[in-house]
């Protein structure tokens, strides 16, 4: 469907094009700043981020080739690493499908026709806009600390209070509560899915004597399928990103125990703390394969689950 | 009272209540900036005990050697350097991926897409180096230099969209009256990518208003310094606790022209990010 539009739309301007005379060198003209960018940016340091990802690279002498030690040392030789991949995994497991979650939530409460939607809307969405600041980072980090606000509220439920953010077993629940806060923008996409649904199915389910709840399983979750494909993929790619958070909450060490040493985190440290920079770029390149993998199994899975109006099943 | 009428009020209700505990995080550092430092941790109450309006003079006062408002400088030239060098070269590769033909189009647009979905951190490294090797670490250059060279393809690839649902008419009357494709794009084009285009500088203003891991890489001396890096210094400082108040004060003042550029234009936002998919 979408290659033979954009098939017949390349035919037709190639007609036009014909007819009026473009110069084809016009279109590398305006596309040259890109050009410059994807070649000098892009392309260039990607080929050589692999490269040093094979040398002892310190930023300051030249790089030496010595093969895959550093993948190697990162999967036999070094605890960090794999405590970086624990914490990352861990908040995105937990904080991704939360945050959709509460995203959807809050989506379906604010589907209805009101004076005060847009109002409402709004409000909602200013976290997602503030939160991967430093301020708000900040915020979140005094919210949680010791005699902080969170520990008195978890004190009057007896829990003892020496500070979230110090406590091995909930520093990274500060992070997931931070990223599920800011459901702003998936909520934004889900309002405008919601709005595709025809109200018909759910007059016709009405009819039928079907409950909320079923209209919610059988109508809801799978027309809007498409829109939690997009923002499942969206927000995971993002969430194995996170940095500012992490930095911030944790004073920039993944403290306490490294449980909220968050891969980006340790990459940066690895790089510019220790100038380890052909470790750092090894780093990078398992960060990207771990992206890419995650979003091909998430691909496939969906072919189980989502359904795209008008597809046969 | 109806039933409708009690449903709906029930529903503003709950919404507002849910609003209530999202907003709180935000009421208490505008409460806390308002507190003296030692009332901000052993109180949850929000109305200050003690109104210190002086930790707003406080947080002006100069750090690191460095007087606040050069923060606010440094932040504001970066934030307008990135959204005009955005605005300007991602418009022009939109145009010409929409709209004009060339033989790598194809592949090159493919290579845009890709862009898009690339993990920073693959070319984080040799930017760096290549940055340093031209001398232009610890300026201002490699946070604004590459958005004048189109690298945010995100924006490449929304404005993309919205020009292929231009008429083509439009460019063929512009055709056929003698325009160019330089004319074309600054007369037909551009005018009808308004949209798009407000929605991109703001996206991009407050992403680098709020950016913070490049500015933390590539910028050493205080007096380069942005705001977010400044308030970083609270947390590296061991007095923190002492600073809350005056931290929490330039925190709110750092957050007001975000907070400003959302509720001028919150309806442009909103609807382009539900018509895109961008993110927050």
């Amino acid at each position: 469907m979408t290659t033979t539009s954009t098939r017949s739309a390349a035919r037709r301007s190639r007609r036009r094009s014909g007819t009026y005379g473009d110069h084809p060198a016009t279109g590398y003209l305006f596309l040259s700043p890109w050009i410059l960018g994807a070649l000098l940016l892009f392309l260039g340091p990607m080929l050589a981020s692999l490269y040093l990802s094979f040398t002892d690279y310190d930023l300051f002498s030249t790089p030496n080739w010595i093969g895959l030690e550093n993948y190697e040392r990162m999967l036999t030789d070094d605890p960090r690493f794999g405590n970086s991949v624990l914490a990352t995994v861990r908040f995105v497991v937990f904080g991704v499908p939360i945050q959709l979650a509460a995203a959807l939530g809050v989506a379906l409460l604010l589907n209805r026709a009101s004076r005060m939607s847009g109002v409402y809307r709004s409000a909602f969405y200013a976290p997602s806009l503030l939160g991967g600041s430093v301020a708000l980072a900040l915020v979140w980090r005094s919210l949680f600390t010791a005699d902080g606000p969170a520990d008195q509220l978890s004190g009057l439920f007896g829990m003892p209070s020496r500070g979230w953010v110090n406590d091995p077993q909930l520093a990274l629940a500060v992070l997931v509560l931070l990223i599920v806060w800011q459901f702003g923008a998936p909520m934004v996409i889900f309002l405008a899915g919601l709005k595709q649904i025809p109200q018909e199915l759910y007059d016709a389910a009405a009819v039928d004597g079907a409950n909320a709840w079923q209209r919610f399983r059988s109508i809801t979750v799978p027309m809007l399928s498409p829109v939690i494909f997009f923002n499942l993929v969206l927000n995971t790619i993002n969430a194995f990103q996170v940095f500012n958070a992490a930095f911030v909450v944790s004073g920039g060490t993944g403290g306490p125990s490294d449980t909220t040493l968050f891969y980006t985190l340790y990459l940066w440290r690895k790089g510019f703390v220790e100038f380890n920079m052909g470790y750092a770029s090894a780093m990078a390149w398992v960060l990207l394969l771990g992206i890419a993998l995650v979003t091909v199994l998430i691909f496939r899975s969906a072919r189980s689950w989502v359904h795209y109006a008008g597809e046969k099943r | 009272m109806t039933p409708a009428r009690m449903r709906k009020l029930a529903w503003h209700a709950l919404v507002l209540a849910i609003l209530v505990v999202m907003l709180y995080p935000l009421v208490w550092m505008l409460a806390s900036s308002l507190k003296p430092s030692r009332e901000i941790v052993t109180s949850v109450a929000l109305i200050p005990q003690t109104w210190e309006w002086s930790n707003y003079a406080a947080a002006l006062e100069p750090r690191v050697g460095v007087p606040v408002w050069r923060f606010f400088l440094n932040t504001t030239l970066i934030s307008a350097g990135a959204v005009v060098g955005n605005v300007l070269t991602c418009s022009l590769a939109a145009y010409a991926f929409a709209r004009l033909r060339f033989r790598l189009r194809t592949p090159m647009f493919a290579f845009m897409l890709v862009t898009i979905m690339l993990p920073y951190h693959v070319v984080l490294i040799p930017q760096y180096t290549i940055f340093q090797q031209l001398g232009m670490v610890d300026t201002f250059w490699p946070l604004v230099l590459p958005k004048f060279l189109a690298t945010d393809a995100f924006f490449v690839f929304l404005m993309v969209q919205f020009v292929r649902q231009l008429p083509q008419d439009l460019d063929e009357a512009a055709r056929i009256d003698g325009c160019g494709p330089f004319r074309i794009f600054t007369l037909v084009i551009l005018p009808l990518l308004r949209p798009a285009l407000i929605t991109t500088a703001i996206f991009t203003f407050i992403w680098t208003w709020n950016d913070f891991f490049q500015q933390l890489i590539y910028l050493s001396s205080p007096d380069n310094y942005t705001l977010p890096l400044a308030l970083r210094l609270f947390v590296d400082t061991q007095e923190s606790v002492a600073n809350f108040g005056p931290m929490f004060a330039l925190s709110v003042l750092s957050m007001l022209p975000v907070l400003l550029f959302f509720a001028a234009f919150q309806r442009y936002l909103i609807d382009g990010m539900a018509t895109s998919g961008l993110k927050g």
